[in-house]
């Protein structure tokens, strides 16, 4: 069953062509990266999937229907940013938003209320940490709990924005695995927009990979190779792979810090951007 | 230095006095309750700024309505409403806001100033409107009061979900249709009147003490959705009620003695989480000890 389908679609701010004629059906339990450079539009995919952006071209269908803002059949996790100390929430109560956050009321608790929450928590790995708050929680507990909240409306289809960004090796295989498991488990359609692939390289179904508004869809072995990025990039790129990962030399310069902006706010924790691409990340701070 | 101290407190005919002042009292509670609840969204949404700036275009409406003989209540809703709105509409990014609010709030205190200067009364009242007062609050103003804050409360009620959602996790609330944009402006204009009355008591330059210290306080001690307001409204009523009550006999302004208190609770609350932090950091070094010997 298909859950996301774009046809012919495109995106263009004024003369700025993003990509067009992008045809991506992802089905139930599918398990789609998104790749490219900074500024190849790769979290404006994303806007446009959560109903925030129009397509210049073209037509997005959740589950056979046009699509609208607000879906609650679309689980979120947003770019991974570490929650300031003192933000009063508990990890139960980031949870809880995204049970019945958006509803009118002042959400009295509730025996029902809690005994969802505390499933959700279960089936993420949380319940050990729930009632701490979450400025005091290590980036990768923080994420558990993204998974968590997302699933609470019980969607079909899960939008992952860098959910790794700043996360430590340890802490990148747990949260994809944490991931992949929910999909599995639930028969979630993922799409996963990432700068590193390594970390899910042996999960994903097909890559998505985004650059120089072209793009190239097919399985990771189809799509991450010298010729194929070459092409894409029109410069000589280099796919090498190293014990079972995958470095991607010779991404032009020249896209980078484009959409800084959408990085905004991660000092501190410092990524990867300047190797391009899905250049080989290193180990982050200490967990 | 027994005037000096007679000034600040004097407890005579005090029985007298809280019959008289019952009205400010009841006004100290019920204002206490609306703002300690909204304060605990300017704490969520980082306004602080905001309150103080939207207080000073309050005290200019005041003054105006105060000179035009159009009421004080009336003037101070006028200027809160129209500088909320204002700061909601054109600062939605935090550097925005910051510059729009260092930008209007010396234009209002400006603009007050003047028509006080002009207002041909007594003085005393006059300053009432900056450092607050404290006068017996008569019927139709406690009225007033009454209802706008019933307003607040009512309207942070109905809201109070999802906006907190959009406040402290606005990328998820957006992606799920929470209508951010709607939230923020209905919250301006509650704050906006909160402020309003707020003014008439402590005062434009001392709104801060009760519609930032108490949340600030509580926030302080718990990260729980549940007692962060409790306690806001608790700590907020306390400090004016408290600081009413201590100023019934006093010749000086009520706004030293709300102020005061509710500093120093938070004080109080800001070493209780010190207190705590430390016992905690001091049982994992312990471990880590045990552990390691």
């Amino acid at each position: 069953m298909t859950v996301l389908r774009l046809s012919g679609a495109g995106l263009a701010y004024g003369s700025r062509h993003l990509w067009s004629g992008l045809d991506l059906a992802v089905d139930a339990g599918e398990f789609v990266a998104v790749l490219g450079a900074n500024g190849s539009g790769k979290t404006s995919l994303l806007k446009v999937i959560l109903g925030q952006q129009q397509l210049s071209s073209g037509s997005a269908e959740l589950l056979g229907e046009r699509i609208h803002g607000g879906d609650r059949r679309i689980g979120y996790i947003p770019q991974q940013k570490m929650a300031e100390p003192g933000t009063p929430l508990r990890g139960r109560d980031l949870v809880g938003l995204g049970v019945d956050g958006h509803r009118l009321g002042p959400g009295w608790p509730s025996r029902a209320r809690r005994r969802k929450v505390d499933a959700l928590l279960e089936s993420v790995g949380a319940s050990g940490f729930a009632s701490r708050p979450i400025g005091t929680l290590s980036g990768g507990e923080q994420q558990r709990l993204r998974v968590g909240q997302s699933l609470a409306g019980d969607p079909r289809l899960l939008l992952c924005d860098e959910p790794l960004i700043s996360l430590d090796l340890r802490h990148q295989r747990e949260v994809s695995e944490l991931i992949d498991r929910q999909r599995r488990e639930r028969d979630l359609g993922v799409l996963f927009v990432t700068h590193d692939v390594n970390p899910i390289l042996g999960m994903v179904d097909r890559v998505l990979y985004l650059a120089n508004g072209a793009f190239r869809i097919g399985t990771p072995d189809e799509v991450l190779r010298s010729e194929v990025l070459s092409e894409l990039y029109q410069s000589p790129i280099d796919v090498i792979r190293s014990r079972g990962r995958i470095v991607v030399v010779g991404v032009p310069d020249s896209s980078h810090h484009h959409d800084d902006h959408d990085h905004a706010d991660h000092a501190g924790h410092p990524h990867t951007a300047g190797t391009g691409g899905l250049g080989t990340h290193p180990t982050g701070g200490a967990a | 230095m027994n005037d000096l101290w007679s000034a600040i407190f004097d407890f005579s005919d005090y029985g007298e006095l809280i019959a008289l002042l019952r009205n400010s009292i009841f006004a100290g509670a019920v204002l206490g309750i609306a703002g300690g609840l909204i304060g605990v969204f300017v704490m969520q949404r980082d306004m602080a700024f905001a309150v103080h700036g939207i207080s000073e275009l309050s005290f200019a409406g005041a003054s105006a309505g105060l000179l035009l003989g159009l009421g004080v209540v009336q003037g101070a809703i006028v200027g809160s409403l129209v500088a909320a709105a204002l700061i909601g509409l054109l600062g939605s990014r935090a550097r925005d806001r910051n510059s729009i609010i260092a930008v209007l709030m010396p234009f209002g205190l400006g603009i007050g100033i003047l028509c006080l200067a002009l207002f041909p009364g007594r003085s005393a009242n006059k300053f009432g409107l900056l450092t607050g007062q404290i006068v017996a609050v008569d019927d139709p103003r406690l009225n007033s009061l009454l209802i706008i804050c019933a307003i607040v409360v009512v309207g942070l009620a109905v809201v109070w979900r999802p906006l907190v959602f959009a406040s402290l996790d606005a990328d998820v609330a957006i992606a799920r249709g929470v209508p951010a944009r709607w939230l923020s402006l209905v919250f301006m204009m509650l704050l906006g009147l909160t402020i309003a009355v707020s003014v008439q008591i402590v005062g434009a330059l001392l709104v801060l003490s009760i519609l930032v210290t108490p949340a600030a306080a509580a926030l302080r001690l718990t990260a729980s959705p549940v007692w962060v307001p409790v306690l806001s409204v608790v700590f907020a009523t306390v400090s004016l009620v408290g600081g009413i009550l201590l100023a019934l006999g006093a010749s000086v302004p009520i706004s030293p003695y709300v102020t005061t208190i509710s500093f120093l609770i938070y004080l109080v609350a800001r070493v209780i989480s010190w207190q705590r932090h430390r016992t905690r950091r001091g049982r994992i070094t312990s471990t880590t000890e045990v552990v390691t010997a």
